[in-house]
């Protein structure tokens, strides 16, 4: 969560350009849900590093723990059992922030600099610049940030933002034991998951691909999935995601034409007044009544 | 200003405390609603002492403006039923702006201009009040796609609002001799017979 000031390619409720001279590799985390055995070690790694402990739940008869994204917990592994085939398939996904390149939280974040995007990709939340309104879950189309209890501020995965600043790659990518996890550039994902997507359709998943969703200009969380044409069986994964038409029409339409609307409202006010001049209660009708009254 | 005894009584002292109220509420509302709107009122949060406390603020204000609208709602929906010469008023409103008032017709204590302002302020603290409960995650949980409509129309609802109340803020200082009503309650007798001449006859008997 570190401020690389040189390196923010957008910054939340700000209309003019961020600092952005340096031009940084954009980088990606490829989760292969093929190769993922759902240890967990990534999500201990997670609270590991960022130094965050959620409070121990109960087992609520699955594998899934915690049963969803908190506050505390940024990554959690979520299992689906799907029979695909006439056989049963568990579907193991990493579940967490996937760092869009059109991020709806910070479109709809009314906080400047609560949400920044650096050049490399990374979506990075400002936790001392957030007020806690919620906005960025409004906006989010993967359902990721969370509110906390405790300060009322919203957190989700910085993809290791600090780690990622100084060459070293994200602590659950570097906890991963099966390779599940892979880091470095976009381009060098997409091609490790272009090797992967071969395997598997040799394999026998003729439906194998990459998930990176054009929707909302691509992620730098992707995954590689054995069924990327039913990205839903997965949890959930929404097969096309983007930013609400709604979120996009709040933000976007609404704030320039609610504004002229409005100034146009005070200003033809003003001018009707000048031009027309107020509206008196005229002379002839306070002499008449004040006749009627004397007599 | 010295009062006449002979001045008009248009509102008691509750339904003048009761006004501000609500005034106050949709001042500090709107000034923080606005901060959250568009990055260029931002610094409007600094009035309600920074900008997470313009946040914890605003819906609790919201609250109150509407407990304090609706009272204001009882105590004179009765008052702006829409009638057949509202109507015939409204159709002739240009008049009213050109600022040839003396033709337009009779009036009693509310225009047809007030009384549809009226329900339609009343319109928009209802869609208000609705979705700012359905956007306030510190206290609720809707489904995000209620949450999504309910910004939406809070803030289009918001934009329609206050631009309702600079025309009835302007109306107020355009027909002079009206401001006087909201701060201690009475007009003049002639104010009265020029603007609301139905009312006039009612409340002195006189033609």
């Amino acid at each position: 969560m570190a401020l690389q000031s040189l390196d923010i390619t957008r910054r939340s409720a700000t209309t003019t350009p961020a600092p952005a001279l340096r031009q940084t590799t954009e980088v990606a985390k490829l989760i292969d849900v093929s190769a993922c055995i759902g240890c967990k070690a990534c999500q201990v790694a997670c609270m590991e590093w960022n130094d965050i402990r959620d409070e121990v739940g109960n087992c609520v008869g699955v594998y899934d723990n915690p049963v969803d994204l908190s506050a505390k917990s940024w990554t959690v592994m979520r299992f689906a059992e799907v029979e695909e085939g006439g056989r049963l398939q568990w579907l193991i996904r990493k579940d967490g922030c996937m760092h869009c390149a059109d991020p709806g939280c910070l479109k709809a974040c009314p906080s400047p600099g609560a949400i920044i995007q650096y050049a490399n990709g990374i979506v990075d939340f400002q936790q001392e610049n957030c007020i806690g309104c919620g906005y960025c879950i409004t906006g989010c189309p993967f359902n990721i940030p969370r509110i906390a209890k405790e300060d009322g501020k919203a957190y989700k995965c910085t993809l290791c933002s600090d780690r990622v600043a100084v060459g070293q790659a994200p602590a659950c990518v570097k906890s991963c034991p099966t390779g599940a996890l892979q880091f470095g550039s976009k381009e060098q994902m997409k091609d490790y998951a272009d090797k992967r997507i071969k395997d598997l359709k040799m394999r026998g998943f003729e439906k194998a691909g990459l998930y990176d969703p054009p929707g909302v200009g691509g992620t730098h969380v992707m995954y590689v999935l054995h069924h990327a044409d039913r990205p839903e069986l997965y949890s959930g994964l929404p097969p096309d995601p983007s930013i609400s038409p709604l979120v996009s029409l709040w933000k976007g339409f609404a704030k320039p034409l609610a504004t002229v609307a409005m100034a146009a409202v005070a200003l033809g006010s003003l001018f009707h007044y000048v031009i027309k001049g107020p509206n008196e209660v005229s002379k002839k009708l306070e002499d008449e009544l004040e006749k009627e009254e004397s007599t | 200003m010295i009062r006449d005894p002979k001045d008009l009584v248009r509102y008691t002292p509750a339904e003048r405390a009761n006004h501000w109220v609500v005034g106050i509420c949709f001042i500090l509302l709107a000034l923080s609603g606005l901060a959250f709107f568009h990055p260029a009122y931002w610094p409007l949060t600094q009035l309600f002492g920074g900008p997470v406390w313009a946040r914890i603020l605003h819906p609790f204000i919201g609250v109150l403006m509407a407990v304090s609208f609706l009272a204001l709602f009882l105590r004179f929906k009765d008052l702006n039923r829409i009638t057949e010469v509202d109507k015939k008023w409204l159709r002739r409103i240009g008049e009213m702006v050109e600022g040839n008032d003396h033709d337009m017709p009779e009036q009693g204590k509310y225009n047809g201009g007030q009384k549809l302002l009226f329900w339609l302020l009343a319109i928009c603290m209802l869609l208000l009040t609705l979705s700012g409960i359905v956007m306030w995650r510190a206290y609720f949980e809707f489904p995000i796609l209620l949450v999504r409509l309910a910004v939406v129309i809070h803030a289009a609802t918001a934009a329609v609002m206050i631009g309702l109340i600079f025309v009835h803020v302007y109306a107020a200082i355009w027909v002079k001799g009206t401001i006087r009503a909201m701060w201690y309650g009475t007009v003049t007798r002639a104010w009265a017979k020029q603007h609301h001449r139905a009312w006039y006859r009612e409340m002195t008997g006189k033609s």
